[in-house]
C-alpha cells in the first residue's frame, strides 16, 4: 500500500469482499455522521462563543418533533445495518455440500491441521483457490480461535465440543493464521500461514506430501486397537449398536427420547457412554475420558462419519 | 489539608489521620477514595506504557511473553475493577449525590465509610497477586484457562475482585436509598440534574449485575481450590457457561463506567452554554433504557464462541437497540450548545472533548455489532480502540471534566486555568494518537493480547506509542497544578462557573452537613435561560430543626 | 425525639422506612446471586437431566425436610419477634429473636451431619477426595454433587450471617431507642425470611427432583 503503510487488510475469500462491503458501508456512514456532529459543534461553539453578536433569539430546549425523527431516523438505520451484517452472519452455519473437510486441533501453543487425504501440518494450512473448505475445530487445552484476516471468518475452537468455519478462497497467496482467543503464555506465537494454491498445484502438492494416511482411516486403526470393533463389529458377542451409518441418523433412547446421532452424541458416547443409553442395549460400554485425547477423538469421529453415506459434516451447527 | 482560615468547612472539622480515617462524612469518604483510584489509575496506566513501549517493536524484546501476559491481565483488572467502576460513582458521585439533592449526607452514612474499607479490603488481595507474581489469565478470567491451566495467583485476584463486588454493591444500595428517601422538598423526579439520574442508573445496574460476577467469581474459585468442575468440561461441565455469566455482569459493567460519565458532561455542556440541557426527559429516560437494555445484551462478546447462530441473531438486534439511547445523547448534547453563550474553560474543554470522542468510540460499536464485521474484528485490536474510547475517550474524560468542574467545590480553592486548558488539550490529542491507529490495527487483523506481531503491522503501532507517552504527560499533568491548588490556589468563591444546582447554593467547601439551611427547590434543572439563578429559596423555619 | 442513626434523616420515621427500602434493595441482589447459581443448575439439568435425578435420590430426604420444617419454624419465630417489637414488649422480642438464632443453628448442625455423611459415603468431589458413586453416568454424578455443595454451602453462608446480625443486634440491644430496634428487627427479619426462602426453592430442586 502506499508508502508501505497498511491500511486495509488483503481480500482473499469469498466472504471477504462482502463483508467489506458492510464495513466500508458503516465506515462511509460513521465519517459521515460524525464529521457532522463534529462540525455542528465546533460550528456552534465558534458562532455562540461568549461576546459573539450571534442572534440567540427563540431558544428553545426541547423540540419533540426534532427528537422524534432522529430517534426515528437512528432505529431505521440501525435495523438495516443488523439485518444486512446478521444476513451474512447465518450462511456461516450452511456451508456447500461439497466442501473439502479439513480438521483442525488448537492445543498450546499450535495448530494441528489434516487435510481429507490425511496429510498433517503443523501451523501451515494448504488450501485450493476457488473450492469450499470447512474446518472442524476442536481444542485439546484451553480456548483458542482461528483467524484468518485476509479472509475476514474467525471462530473458536473450544475444548469438549466440535465447531466449524467455512470458506472459499480466492487469491492464490500466503495469508496469515492467528490465534485470536488468548490461550496462555505463548499466545501471540501460536500461528502460521494459510496457503492458498491453484487447483493443480494444491493437487501436486498433496502428491508431494505423500499419500498420508486420512482422518478416517486412523480413526478406523483406532476403532480396532482400542478394542471398539470387538463388540460393535457385525461377529462380536457382545450385543452392541451397529455404528454403519450411524452419523445422522435418529437413535431411540433408553428413556424413551429420540436424538440425532451427531458429534455432540458421537462425542458424548464416546467419553461419557452412560449419559445416553440407546433403546434395547445394556450400558456396558466402558468410558474413554481420559484414555483418548482430543486428536484421537477426531480420529474417531471421522471414521464414524465416514460410515455414513452424508457428504458433509459442516451443516450441523 | 487547608489552611486555617476556611473554618466551619468540613475539610477543618477534625485533622490527623484519625478523623479521615473513621469519618463518615459523605465528603471526605470521597476524598478516601479518590486518593486510593488515583493510586491504581496511575498503576494501572504504568503498566498501559510499558506495553505500549514494549510494543513498539514487532519483537518481544522488551518484557518477555510472561510478564506482557501479566501486565496486560492486572492493567484490565486494576482498571476496570479499581478505577472505572467505582471512578465517578465513589469520587464525584459520593461528594455530590447529597448535595446535589439537598441531604445532608447519604443514606447511611458508616456504610459508605464501610464499602471503602472493604474495597481496600480487596484491592489488598489483588495487590498482593501483583507482588506475589502476577495473573496472567487477561482480565476476562476465561475457563478452562483460568481454572485448569493458569499458573498465576489468579484465585486471590478474583477473590479481590468479588470483595470490591461487595464494596460496589454497598454504593449502590446506598445511592438507591439515598435518591429516594432524602430528595429535598420540591425536589422531584423530574427536576433531578442529569447527574443524578445517571447515578441513580448505574446504582441499579451495580446493585443487579455485581452478584452474578460474584457467582461467577465463586465457581471460579471453588473450582481452582476445591477441584469441582462446573467449567470443566471433563468433568461435564462447560467452558462457555462461564462467558455467559461473566458478560451477565460485565457488560452491564460497562455502563456502570459510562452513565456517570454521561451524567458529568451533562452538567458541564449546560453550564459552560448558559442554556438549559437539551431534551431533559429524553436524557434522563435514555440513561434508564440504557441500564435496562444493557442487561440483554451479554452474548454480543460471544459471536464466534461457538453460541448458535440464532443467539448471535438476537444479541445483535438488541445491541443495535442499546445504541439508540446513547445516539440520542449525543445529539441532545450537541443541540445544548445552540444559541447559547459558550466559554472554554477547563472543564467544558474536556465536556467537548468527551463529546467527540465518545461520539467516535459510539460509531464503532456500530461495527462490532454488526455480525458479519464483527466475526472479522473480534479479539482485534479493533475492539481495543473501541471500548478505549468509550472507557478512556469517554468515562475518563468525563471524570477530568468533573473534576476540574467540581474542584472549587471539593477544595476551595481555583487551579491554574492555562494549566487546566493545556492539559485537556494534550489529553485529546495524546489520546487519539494511542488509540486511533488501534482501529486501522484491529481492521488490518492484529489480534489483542499479542506480544510479539508481523512487521508489517509495526507503523501503526509505533504511532500508537508515541501516543500514549503522550497521553501519558496529559494525565500527569493535573497531578501537579491541582496538587499545586490544594495549598496555593485562590480562594473560590461559593458558585465559581456561576452554575445551577444546590451543590453551589452553599459555601465551598461545604460545610460539615452541607448546608446551613434546608433548601427548597422550586424550578427545574439547568434554568440557565431563567433570571436570578442565585435565589434559591431556603427555607427559615428548618433552620432550627438541625 | 428525633434520634436517627444517620444524620441524613431528620425523622426516624423516614429513616425506618429508608431502612426497610434499602432491605429490600439487598434482597433484590442477593436474589440476583442465587438467581445465577439456581440458572447454571438448570441448564446443566436439562443437559444431564436423568444423572441428576440419579444422583439426587443419593441425598436424604429426611433430614433435608427435617431442615425445612426448622427454617419454616424459624421464620414463624421472626415474625413473633416483629409482631413482638411492633407492640414494644421488648422482652418477648429478644426471646423470640433467640429462638429464632437457635433454629438456624439447629439447621447448620443437621446440614453438617449431612455433609459429614455425604463425605463419608465419599459424593463430596472436594479437594481432591475420592468420588466412590454406584450408578449410571458418575461423571455427571459429580456436576450435581460439585452444584449440590457448592449451593447449599452458599446458602449455609448467608443463614450463618444472618444468625451473626441477629447476635450483634442483640449484643447492642440496650443501647438502641426503640425505634431503632424496631427498624433493625424489621430489616433483619426481611433479609431472615428471603435466606429462608430460598431454601424453599433449594430444597425441592436438588432434593426432589425427578423423585
Amino acid at each position: 500500500m502506499s508508502f508501505g503503510i497498511p491500511f486495509f487488510p488483503q481480500e482473499a475469500s469469498s466472504e471477504a469482499s462482502q463483508v467489506d462491503a458492510l464495513f466500508y458501508t458503516l465506515l462511509a456512514f460513521s465519517a459521515v455522521l460524525g464529521l457532522a456532529l463534529t462540525g455542528l459543534v465546533v460550528g456552534y461553539a465558534v458562532k455562540y462563543r461568549v461576546g459573539s453578536p450571534a442572534d440567540r433569539t427563540g431558544q428553545r430546549s426541547r423540540n419533540m418533533w426534532l427528537e422524534m425523527s432522529w430517534t426515528i431516523a437512528s432505529l431505521i438505520i440501525a435495523f438495516i445495518f443488523f439485518g444486512w451484517g446478521a444476513t451474512l452472519f447465518v450462511r456461516r452455519d450452511h456451508p456447500p455440500a461439497d466442501a473439502l473437510e479439513i480438521t483442525g486441533l488448537g492445543k498450546q501453543w499450535m495448530w494441528e491441521f489434516r487435510q481429507p487425504g490425511g496429510q498433517r501440518e503443523i501451523n501451515e494450512l494448504h488450501v485450493p483457490v476457488g473450492k469450499p473448505v470447512v474446518v472442524s475445530l476442536a481444542a485439546q487445552d484451553v480456548i483458542h480461535s482461528f483467524f484468518v484476516p485476509a479472509f475476514r471468518i474467525k471462530q473458536d475452537a473450544v475444548p469438549g465440543r466440535t465447531t466449524h468455519i467455512w470458506f472459499i478462497a480466492t487469491e492464490p497467496g500466503h495469508y496469515h493464521l492467528f490465534c485470536a482467543q488468548y490461550c496462555g503464555t505463548q499466545h501471540s506465537e501460536m500461528g502460521g500461514w494459510v496457503t492458498v494454491m491453484a487447483p493443480e498445484q494444491y493437487a501436486a502438492w498433496l502428491n508431494s506430501q505423500g499419500e498420508g494416511e486420512t482422518l478416517a482411516a486412523s480413526g478406523e486403526k483406532l476403532f480396532r486397537v482400542l478394542g471398539c470393533s470387538g463388540c460393535h463389529g457385525a461377529s462380536s458377542k457382545v450385543r452392541a449398536p451397529a455404528l454403519e451409518g450411524i452419523f445422522g441418523r435418529p437413535v431411540a433412547l433408553e428413556n424413551q427420547q429420540t436424538v440425532i446421532a451427531d458429534e455432540r452424541y458421537l462425542r458424548d458416547s464416546i467419553l461419557i457412554p452412560k449419559k445416553e443409553i440407546a433403546a434395547g442395549y445394556e450400558p456396558v460400554m466402558p468410558s474413554f475420558d481420559g484414555l483418548i485425547d482430543e486428536g484421537e477423538l477426531q480420529m474417531l469421529l471421522a471414521y464414524l462419519k465416514s460410515l455414513s453415506p452424508q457428504p458433509s459434516a459442516g451443516t450441523k451447527p | 489539608m487547608t489552611s486555617s482560615a476556611m473554618t466551619g468547612t468540613y475539610l477543618s472539622e477534625g485533622a490527623g489521620p484519625r478523623a479521615w480515617l473513621l469519618t463518615t462524612d459523605h465528603k471526605r469518604v470521597a476524598w478516601l477514595y479518590l486518593v486510593s483510584l488515583t493510586a491504581f489509575f496511575f498503576l494501572g496506566g504504568a503498566m498501559a506504557v510499558l506495553m505500549r513501549i514494549e510494543l513498539a517493536t514487532p519483537a518481544g524484546d522488551l518484557v518477555s511473553d510472561d510478564v506482557y501476559n501479566r501486565l496486560f491481565s492486572l492493567h484490565g483488572i486494576i482498571m476496570v475493577w479499581f478505577f472505572l467502576v467505582p471512578s465517578i460513582p465513589a469520587t464525584l458521585g459520593n461528594f455530590l449525590l447529597p448535595l446535589m439533592i439537598g441531604a445532608r449526607d447519604l443514606a447511611f452514612p458508616r456504610l459508605n465509610l464501610a464499602s471503602w474499607y472493604v474495597f481496600i479490603f480487596g484491592s489488598l488481595f489483588a495487590l498482593f497477586s501483583v507482588v506475589a507474581g502476577g495473573v496472567d489469565t487477561g482480565w476476562t478470567f476465561y475457563t478452562p484457562l483460568s481454572t485448569l491451566y493458569a499458573n498465576g495467583f489468579v484465585s486471590t485476584a478474583a477473590f479481590g475482585v468479588f470483595i470490591v463486588g461487595f464494596s460496589t454493591i454497598m454504593t449502590g444500595i446506598n445511592f438507591i436509598v439515598t435518591v429516594h428517601t432524602l430528595r429535598a422538598p420540591g425536589l422531584t423526579w423530574f427536576r433531578l440534574p442529569i447527574f443524578v439520574w445517571t447515578l441513580y442508573a448505574t446504582s441499579l445496574v451495580m446493585v443487579l449485575a455485581t452478584p452474578v460476577l460474584a457467582a461467577s467469581l465463586i465457581l471460579i474459585v471453588l473450582e481452582r481450590v476445591f477441584g469441582i468442575g462446573i467449567f470443566n468440561p471433563d468433568l461435564g461441565g462447560d467452558p462457555l457457561l462461564f462467558q455467559h455469566l461473566f458478560w451477565f455482569y460485565s457488560h452491564p459493567a460497562v455502563y456502570i463506567m459510562i452513565l456517570p460519565g454521561m451524567g458529568v458532561v451533562s452538567e458541564v455542556l449546560p453550564c459552560f452554554s448558559r442554556r438549559p440541557l437539551f431534551g431533559y426527559k429524553a436524557v434522563a429516560m435514555s440513561s434508564m433504557a440504557i441500564a435496562v437494555f444493557g442487561f440483554l445484551v451479554w452474548g454480543h462478546h460471544m459471536f464466534v464462541s461457538g453460541q448458535s447462530a440464532y443467539a448471535g441473531v438476537v444479541f445483535s438486534f438488541l445491541s443495535f437497540c442499546v445504541a439508540i439511547p446513547s445516539a440520542i445523547k449525543v445529539f441532545n448534547w450537541s443541540l445544548t450548545l445552540r444559541k447559547g453563550e459558550i466559554s472554554f474553560e477547563t472543564p467544558m474543554l474536556y465536556g467537548l472533548f468527551f463529546l467527540g470522542l465518545f461520539t467516535f468510540g459510539g460509531l464503532a460499536g456500530l461495527f462490532l455489532a454488526a455480525l458479519a464485521v464483527d466475526v472479522h474484528v473480534h479479539d482485534t485490536y479493533f475492539v481495543i480502540a473501541h471500548f478505549h474510547y468509550i472507557m478512556v475517550g469517554g468515562m475518563v474524560t468525563a471524570y477530568m471534566a468533573g473534576l476540574h468542574f467540581w474542584w472549587p467545590k471539593l477544595t476551595g480553592r481555583m487551579y491554574s486555568e492555562t494549566a487546566g486548558r493545556i492539559a485537556a488539550t494534550v489529553t485529546f490529542v495524546g489520546f487519539n494518537l494511542t488509540f486511533f491507529p488501534q482501529y486501522v490495527l484491529g481492521f488490518d487483523g492484529m489480534p489483542r493480547r499479542y506480544h510479539t506481531y508481523p512487521p508489517e503491522f509495526q507503523f501503526w503501532n509505533v504511532l500508537s506509542s508515541a501516543g500514549a507517552v503522550v497521553l501519558a504527560i496529559g494525565y500527569l499533568m493535573p497531578l501537579f497544578y491541582l496538587g499545586w491548588s490544594l495549598f496555593r490556589g485562590a480562594r473560590a468563591t461559593d458558585s465559581p462557573w456561576n452554575a445551577t444546582g444546590l451543590e453551589w447554593q452553599t459555601s465551598s467547601p461545604p460545610p460539615p452537613h452541607n448546608f446551613k439551611s434546608m433548601p427548597i427547590v422550586t424550578r427545574p434543572a439547568y434554568a440557565y435561560d431563567m433570571k436570578g439563578l442565585e435565589h434559591e429559596r431556603f427555607s427559615p423555619h428548618l433552620e432550627a430543626g438541625r | 425525639m428525633s434520634r436517627t442513626e444517620s444524620v441524613a434523616f431528620d425523622n426516624p420515621r423516614r429513616e425506618r422506612r429508608a431502612d426497610t427500602f434499602a432491605m429490600w434493595v439487598f434482597i433484590g441482589s442477593e436474589a440476583m446471586l442465587f438467581g445465577a447459581i439456581f440458572l447454571v443448575f438448570l441448564v446443566a439439568h436439562l443437559d444431564f437431566g436423568p444423572a441428576f435425578a440419579a444422583a439426587s435420590k443419593h441425598l436424604s430426604v429426611a433430614l433435608g425436610a427435617f431442615n425445612t420444617a426448622v427454617l419454616i419454624t424459624s421464620s414463624f419465630t421472626m415474625a413473633v419477634a416483629h409482631m413482638f417489637a411492633l407492640h414494644r414488649r421488648w422482652r418477648a422480642t429478644v426471646w423470640a429473636l433467640l429462638a429464632t438464632s437457635a433454629l438456624g443453628v439447629c439447621f447448620l448442625v443437621v446440614k453438617s451431619m449431612e455433609y459429614g455423611k455425604e463425605i463419608a459415603e465419599g459424593m463430596a468431589p472436594l479437594l481432591g477426595l475420592p468420588f466412590r458413586y454406584e450408578g449410571p453416568d458418575p461423571v455427571h454424578a459429580e456436576f450435581f454433587f460439585s452444584l449440590y455443595f457448592t449451593m447449599t454451602s452458599l446458602h449455609a453462608l448467608h443463614l450463618i450471617g444472618g444468625i451473626a446480625v441477629i447476635g450483634g443486634m442483640i449484643a447492642l440491644w440496650r443501647t438502641a431507642s426503640p425505634a431503632n430496634r424496631l427498624h433493625r428487627v424489621e430489616a433483619v427479619g426481611l433479609y431472615w425470611h428471603f435466606v429462608d426462602v430460598v431454601w424453599m426453592f433449594m430444597f425441592p430442586v436438588l432434593y426432589l427432583i425427578n423423585r
